[in-house]
């Protein structure tokens, strides 16, 4: 017993690479693709409105877009099955629509209307939805670390076999709390899915500007959690090492790290001049690599669909989005009573 | 003589004191490379390179922390904490750390560094992003806790935080650094512990500190024009150490005391001074002080709520008006 305890503290890269080889992303069935494509879509068109209705106006104080990274949550909430939790930061909108909100009560809530998740109280970075699972939706980096680990704990101490899924970035994966989350999720043997989106730049920061390890796969090895890198522009490639990250926790076997490599099109917020990275990096990346775009070649190329009905699948998703920014312009503001609600009971 | 921005007004009373003293470092997240986000630190960088002007993880706790080893071994740090909110993230060092450390090591140890934060609203930015938090700061004994109003203070209270032998924090109002004002040219330094009366008058004393001193000017301009009251406005500026004899003798002259307060009504700035005044200028009083403040209240996202809850132009003067019977 000592003995084993010993190898594993001397040699912890081991036990890392004993459960965490790589997973071959299995194909998509053509059914699987095509809500793939949707939801990716669904997202990508929400933000690209969210940041036209910011431009005009409409929407006030921050709004992080997460144009690029659409594959990482529409992979991964593949995984997951009712009683599952989610809980990210600021960049939330992708994550709430990947678990099944209201495109309408999202987009309220951005422009700031009584009809919003958060009554337009909370704004673009706070909201919430017990109902679909989705525990928001934080301002504070690296605070929803530490919550998701509480998530997960309810879990396992009501014996369910739910998982919790803790998203964060690049550069939250350097605020302190997380490596006591780490501790104690391993310690606990608790069922959290850590997710490193990692985007490569936090702010105006690029990773090898903050990070002496880069590799964020990594960060668990002294806590003995296990870990992998996974292809977070390929949505195969996500759901893959999300189902057996997320089985892994089900089996009671404790926490699982995912660093998905991924990346963000648009500025941090809505004013950042981006002087930090070249148009040329952007405009490679999202021609070689977009996760929508992956999805749609291989639609076409199976035969699946045709363009036209490709078209069909894109007018509908526009139609929702387009319904959610007209609600969100014309619904009314909040009535000022609100301002005394919702504070203590 | 120039007129420059509050925002430029940072990056000036930095360049100012790193020039002086090349124990002066600086540094936070995005404040090198990107000028920070607020774009008050444009050019430091450049000017004084990557030694002295340091990009951080995002690791706030680990900032302050070594901030404070470098200032107990002779540096004078500046740090930045993006926005004040997350003072919370690192309110160890700022409870526990900087104030005692003098005063736990027989004085063998000193904190002189400053913390300078983004605080309070009108950005739209919700519930954490958007706080004045000063009074987290006040209620500890052992910092010194500073909020200028204008481009000339920012420089000169800067550099007099900068020079200080004991820690102070640094209060930079989000919605100020647009503003613009008049800046003498060459050195400017400052006192810590001083208000400064920007308008004389007799009739009642309005106590104000950041985003609300050019609100308090307004409103005691509409007070005179439109209803015949002369009001004293003073900038309080320096909360610890706080300069009780400005404020007390403003009370003496004018009898009636108002404070205007960004903060949550319960434990602001405010209750402190009205508490000073009641205890020793009792008598002085021809009326009960008004602290006119935001209600006890989490902020709100939407615009038209968050403008509704902060002290406005208007409540102020209607405040006045109704108190002093006119
Ligand atoms: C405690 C704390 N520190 C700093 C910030 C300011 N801030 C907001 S987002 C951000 C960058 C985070 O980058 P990353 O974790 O990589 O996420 P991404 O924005 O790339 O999705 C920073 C520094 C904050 N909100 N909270
Ligand atoms: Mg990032």
């Amino acid at each position: 017993m000592a003995v084993a305890k010993k190898t594993q503290a001397a040699s912890p890269a081991a036990a890392r690479s004993a459960s965490a080889d790589k997973v071959k992303p299995a194909d998509f069935s053509k059914e699987q693709e095509l809500q793939a494509y949707r939801d990716m879509l669904l997202i990508r068109r929400f933000e690209e409105k969210a940041g036209q209705m910011y431009g005009m106006g409409l929407i006030g104080g921050f709004c992080h877009l997460y144009i690029g990274q659409e594959a990482v949550v529409t992979g991964m909430q593949m995984t997951l099955k009712k009683g599952d939790q989610v809980i990210t930061g600021y960049r939330d909108h992708g994550h709430m629509l990947a678990c099944g909100m209201d495109a309408k009560g999202v987009m309220a809530e951005l422009t700031g209307r009584r009809g919003g998740y958060s009554k337009g109280k909370g704004g673009s970075m706070h909201m919430f939805s017990v109902e679909k699972g989705f525990f928001g939706g934080h301002g504070i980096v690296g605070a929803q670390v530490s919550l998701g680990t509480g998530l997960a704990f309810t879990n396992k101490y009501r014996k369910t076999d739910n998982v919790c899924l803790t998203y964060f970035g690049d550069g939250a994966a350097n605020q302190g709390q997380v490596y006591e989350s780490f501790n104690m999720a391993e310690l606990w043997k608790l069922p959290v899915v850590y997710i490193i989106e990692n985007n490569r730049y936090a702010m105006g920061t690029a990773v090898h500007r903050s990070s002496a390890q880069q590799d964020f796969s990594r960060r668990g090895i002294s806590f003995n959690i296990p870990g992998e890198q996974v292809d977070g522009m390929d949505v195969r490639a996500v759901k893959a090492a999300g189902e057996k990250a997320v089985q892994w926790c089900r089996d009671g076997n404790g926490p699982y790290i995912l660093e998905m490599m991924t990346y963000r099109y648009r500025g941090h917020s809505m004013s950042d001049p981006a002087k930090y990275r070249t148009r040329e990096e952007v405009e490679k990346i999202r021609g070689e690599q977009d996760p929508i775009e992956q999805v749609r070649q291989r639609l076409l190329k199976n035969k699946w669909v045709s363009e036209d009905e490709l078209k069909k699948i894109d007018a509908k998703v526009r139609d929702v989005v387009n319904e959610a920014a007209e609600f969100a312009t014309h619904d009314p503001e909040p009535d000022p009573s609100e301002l005394w609600t919702d504070i203590l009971r | 003589m120039a007129e420059l921005t509050y925002r430029d007004a940072v990056a000036r009373g930095i360049a100012q004191e790193m020039t002086r003293d090349p124990d002066v470092v600086f540094l936070g997240e995005d404040v090198a490379k990107a000028g920070g986000v607020f774009k008050a630190t444009v050019g430091l960088y450049e000017q004084f390179g990557p030694l002295r002007v340091r990009d951080t993880p995002i690791s706030e706790q680990a900032i302050l922390g070594a901030a404070m080893g470098a200032a107990m071994t002779g540096l004078k740090p500046i740090a930045e904490i993006m926005f004040s909110d997350f003072i919370a993230v690192c309110f160890d060092y700022i409870a526990n750390e900087f104030p005692k450390s003098r005063y736990m090591s027989n004085g063998q140890t000193k904190c002189p560094l400053v913390v300078r934060t983004g605080n309070g609203a009108g950005s739209r930015f919700g519930a954490q992003h958007s706080q004045s938090v000063e009074n987290w700061c006040m209620m500890i004994p052992g910092l010194k806790v500073v909020a200028p109003s204008s481009p000339v203070d920012v420089i000169g209270l800067l550099a007099a935080a900068v020079r200080d032998p004991d820690p102070v924090i640094f209060f930079e109002h989000k919605s100020l650094y647009a503003t613009k004002g008049e800046v003498p040219d060459g050195e400017i330094v400052d006192r810590l512990g001083t208000a400064k009366i920007l308008r004389p008058g007799k009739d009642a004393t309005i106590i104000a500190l950041a985003l609300m001193v050019p609100r308090a000017l307004e409103a005691a301009d509409i007070l005179h024009r439109e209803h015949g009251i002369d009001a004293e406005v003073v900038d309080v500026r320096s909360l610890v150490p706080l300069d009780t004899q400005t404020i007390l003798n403003s009370v003496g002259r004018t009898h009636r005391l108002f404070t205007v307060e960004e903060n949550p009504r319960l434990c602001g700035w405010g209750a402190e001074i009205v508490s000073i005044v009641a205890d020793e200028a009792f008598y002085d009083l021809d009326g009960p002080p008004v602290r006119i403040t935001t209600p006890h209240i989490p902020l709100p996202a939407n615009d038209f709520l968050e403008d509704m809850v902060l002290p406005t132009v208007n409540r102020i003067v209607e405040t006045v008006k109704r108190s002093l019977g006119s």
